[in-house]
């Protein structure tokens, strides 16, 4: 048996000269306090230009034995566990190219830090868009990527993992492997895209992503129902379903001690189209109490833009994000409005027809807040979906395990990490299980 | 433990009947759907439940003997072949569907549940299962999962990955675990992402929840002569280009329409190039952009246009297609089904380069794709009894490989790597991308027991995990020392 040696690195004192040979000069630097990740602040922050870059800068850390988290637009750097140790910030910044979009093809290769919006407006010149609205203007692909982040459009286009066809990583030890292609379909090799996709970076740096693109709509219609209880809400989703509408998106939105809640069922395609399908879900919604059809685009986007970002955004309160099968969707939403005093829900919006919710709770002390995540993933876990708490102030983050149980493959996602990046060189401490 | 033994010790886990170690009986098992290849193994267990399934695998994995899974055996790659010595483990026996929950739009099977049940048992109350492999009348489910099986609607609804919410897999040591589930992002590594359409080598699964969809509204098919490969093309791009996705466009060239009207007589019209266009959905949209469909074809020089009036027609249509594959044994005694993928803008230069390629080596090729998407199906055809022809079939058949990869495209859409096509990886993945996929690889098989030798080119030791020395679980326990 050819054992491999254990290597014990020595961690060795890197400084911003010695990054700085890797990437040119002035394209690293200290870590600052606004580079913090949930408190702990980096020593040094690096920007490489080049995938070759990035291999250079991870050899160089892995030997030294620096613990490294990579970052896009940095939105949604506070999800998961604080980091247990963090040296060395690398940033996407200047991995921002729209590599090659092959129109005809509707395919995108680019690289991971580029910007969303940007990249779609690249893509709306030739009347397509990659079919993802996650939370987060300033959001790259290669942060999407690694949070699985995703919007209200999954529901008709699914999410990063049914779009992302090729990827290019590098790993722990500046290793360069990618996996898939550029095409659609493909079965060559394992699919370590979706493996990568939701690893929170910690099996290696995304530097390159190919997607399937979509047709922009010509044409969009928003539907809003105003609904009096869960229950109702999850008869309509329910009657939704059964029909042969066709909806993009459909989102609930409930704000605490609001009489009402309201249910916007979004629809793209040809003008006559979604014209139909919105008379159609009127006739629906009516029986179900106050309906009313948003046509000006402008208020549509209006909407849209809304529910696409994260309600805690602008709140005091803590950000959850609980999941289970559509039809118990009512049943969360029920008990995550029992909610009292300190464990009061502030806001709640629901993706209801796929089964996301993303709540808004005050924050109260670290214990109380504990002993209710508990009460809320034992209820979500009975309707086989899990509670995971997104955004938390560090003090209530270390109360409870962020991610909550994983189940019986922990020992197998562990056994994945142990492979992938054997010294924990990648965001130790911040994904299941403490990966 | 011998052979004998071995069997023994399998009956005593699946009965008598679920063991097979008459060599004649064995013979049964020894190819796939690609019958190239052949290999006897050592002995056939069929399980009957997962507990059956994780008392066999571990077994071999404490006998150190490699194991195969198979379902079907429909499989075009040889992904199924036995290894000699090996135990193949055939799941055919576990064909119950376990659960149907329509609200929540999920459907739970056993492995060995035919594709085309799943969309029958829940077409009564309008759903369906989207994949859609020309093989689904016989095809298991667990075979669709091991190969990410695609088909003829994947252009619009996607593979086998995207309508697997969640597995339960009895992993190479014999382990269980639960990967994903009913309910959506399950947190932690996408490990279902990166098993479904691993080629049987990360474990075998025992419980698949499959999400349906519900039936569109409207269903409209047309069929478009025309004269040229290059004309039914760029009538391809002008669908695209307009914006449309349709549920599915198809492409056949003149062998492969002349061996479909042999063969099952659908009636195509007389032509050099056939599409299939089908669109699905609310019936508003489908109706407007059927006939801008329609224009298009024509447009683009399409001498005939047949529109499919009924369910009837529409089944004909489709007929042809989905029988092109064993038509072809109408005006050849042996074909090779290739399976390659381009960028569908590359597709006129490609058919070129595939035809200029059969006239170099007088070889036939008929052509057959899913033209949407690029995945072409290049049947090449030979007489395996005429001297060196089935040598020069392969060598056609690899050549077509390198086309597509010379235009950007992939070594396989759908048929997977499996035995036949390992060797043309690494002309796809750099030594490093290999490694890589080797780490998945030992995470879940450190052994190699699992569908030993298929998918890549070198077999690779594990080894142990690099990092801070760690203790054995039987020196941890006391029971061992390292010396």
């Amino acid at each position: 048996m050819s054992a491999t040696t254990p290597r014990t690195y020595v961690p060795r004192n890197v400084s911003v000269a010695d990054i700085e040979r890797l990437v040119g000069m002035g394209h690293a630097r200290e870590g600052a306090p606004a580079d913090s990740i949930a408190g702990v602040t980096p020593r040094l922050v690096v920007e490489p230009a080049s995938t070759e870059e990035v291999s250079e800068v991870m050899k160089l850390a892995s030997q030294a034995g620096l613990k490294v988290a990579a970052r896009g637009g940095g939105t949604k750097l506070g999800w998961g566990n604080p980091p247990e140790a963090l040296d060395l910030i690398v940033s996407t910044a200047r991995l921002n190219r729209l590599i090659e979009h092959s129109a005809g093809d509707l395919v995108a290769t680019v690289q991971a830090g580029i910007n969303l919006d940007n990249l779609q407006a690249q893509l709306a010149k030739a009347g397509q868009m990659l079919a993802l609205d996650p939370p987060g203007h300033a959001c790259t692909i290669g942060g999407v990527i690694a949070t699985d982040a995703s919007g209200p459009l999954r529901l008709r286009y699914g999410t990063v993992r049914d779009l992302l066809i090729g990827i290019t990583v590098v790993l722990a030890d500046g290793t360069v492997a990618k996996s898939g292609g550029k095409v659609v379909k493909n079965v060559a090799g394992y699919d370590l895209g979706k493996l990568y996709t939701g690893s929170f970076g910690t099996l290696g740096i995304v530097v390159e992503a190919t997607f399937r693109l979509h047709p922009l709509p010509e044409a969009v219609r928003t539907v809003v129902l105003n609904v009096r209880t869960p229950a109702q809400a999850g008869e309509f989703v329910g009657a939704i379903g059964r029909s042969s509408l066709v909806p993009s998106a459909l989102e609930l939105e409930w704000a605490h001690n609001a009489e009402t809640a309201a249910l916007y069922v979004g629809f793209e395609g040809i003008a006559p189209g979604v014209e139909a399908q919105a008379e159609a879900t009127m006739q629906l919604a009516k029986t179900y109490g106050e309906c009313h059809t948003v046509e000006a685009e402008e208020a549509q986007d209006d909407i849209w833009r809304r529910l696409r970002e994260l309600p805690w955004q602008h709140s005091e309160g803590v950000g959850l994000k609980l999941t289970c099968v559509p039809t118990a969707v009512p049943s969360l939403l029920h008990a995550l409005l029992t909610g009292t005093g300190s464990n009061r829900c502030l806001y709640l919006r629901a993706r209801a027809a796929t089964g996301v919710i993303l709540a808004v709770m005050a924050a109260g002390a670290p214990a109380d807040f504990a002993a209710r995540i508990e009460e809320l993933r034992r209820v979500a876990g009975q309707h086989g979906g899990s509670l995971v708490v997104l955004h938390a102030p560090p003090e209530l983050k270390r109360a409870v395990d962020v991610w909550g149980p994983v189940g019986d493959a922990l020992p197998l996602m562990r056994r994945v990490k142990e492979r992938f990046d054997p010294n924990r060189t990648l965001n130790p401490g911040r994904f299941v299980g403490g990966i | 433990m011998d052979i004998t033994q071995l069997a023994q010790a399998m009956r005593a886990i699946v009965g008598r009947q679920g063991v097979i170690s008459e060599r004649e009986q064995l013979r049964t098992y020894e190819c796939d759907g690609l019958t190239g290849y052949r290999v006897v193994p050592a002995l056939v267990v069929l399980p009957e439940n997962a507990e059956q399934v994780q008392a066999v695998v571990r077994l071999c994995h404490e006998q150190g003997v490699p194991f195969v899974a198979r379902g079907s055996g429909t499989g075009l790659s040889g992904g199924a072949l036995p290894v000699e010595e090996g135990v193949l483990i055939v799941l055919s026996r576990m064909r119950r569907i376990l659960e149907i929950d329509l609200p929540n739009q999920r459907v739970v099977v056993e492995p060995g549940v035919i594709n085309l049940w799943v969309t029958q048992e829940v077409a009564p109350e309008g759903y369906y299962f989207a994949p859609d492999p020309s093989s689904q009348l016989v095809c298991s489910i667990g075979g669709n999962v091991a190969e990410n099986s695609g088909g003829a609607h994947c252009l619009k609804y996607g593979f086998t990955t995207n309508h697997v919410t969640g597995l339960e897999v009895v992993l190479p040591d014999g382990e269980m675990v639960h990967l994903g589930g009913k309910a959506p992002d399950s947190p932690g590594y996408d490990l279902l992402g990166a098993f479904v359409g691993s080629e049987g080598t990360l474990g075998i699964v025992t419980k698949i929840t499959l999400r349906i969809l519900r039936k569109p509204e409207t269903v409209r098919t047309l069929l478009a002569a025309f004269n040229s490969t290059d004309d039914a093309g760029s009538a391809v791009s002008a669908i695209i280009a307009a914006g449309i996705v349709p549920a599915a466009v198809e492409m056949m060239d003149a062998l492969a329409i002349e061996a479909a009207e042999a063969a099952v007589h659908p009636n195509y019209p007389n032509a050099p190039a056939l599409l299939i266009v089908e669109l699905d959905g609310p019936a508003v949209e489908v109706e407007h952009q059927f006939q801008l469909v329609e224009q298009l074809c024509n447009e683009s020089g399409s001498t005939e246009i047949r529109i499919a009036v009924d369910d009837e027609e529409r089944v004909l249509m489709w007929k042809g297609r989905k029988s092109a594959f064993a038509a072809v044994g109408r005006i050849s005694p042996d074909y090779y089904v290739q399976d390659g993928v381009i960028p569908r803008t590359a597709l006129p230069e490609v058919l070129r380069e595939i035809a200029a390629l059969g006239e170099r080596s007088g070889v036939r090729v008929a052509n057959v794709f899913h033209a949407g998407d690029g995945n072409l199906h290049p049947l090449v055809l030979y007489n395996g009894d005429v001297e060196g022809e089935a040598e020069r079939a392969e060598d056609v058949a690899g050549d077509i490989l390198l086309i597509c990869l010379k235009h950007g495209g992939s070594i396989t859409g759908e048929h997977g790597v499996g035995e036949d096509k390992k060797k043309y990886l690494p002309r796809m993945f750099t030594e490093d991308d290999m490694k890589t996929m080797q780490l998945l690889r030992c995470a879940f098989d450190p052994h190699g027991f699992c569908n030993p030798g298929k998918v890549f080119p070198t077999p690779r030791l594990c080894g142990e995990v690099p990092g801070p020395a760690r203790l054995h679980p039987l020196q941890q326990a006391g029971l061992a020392e390292v010396f």
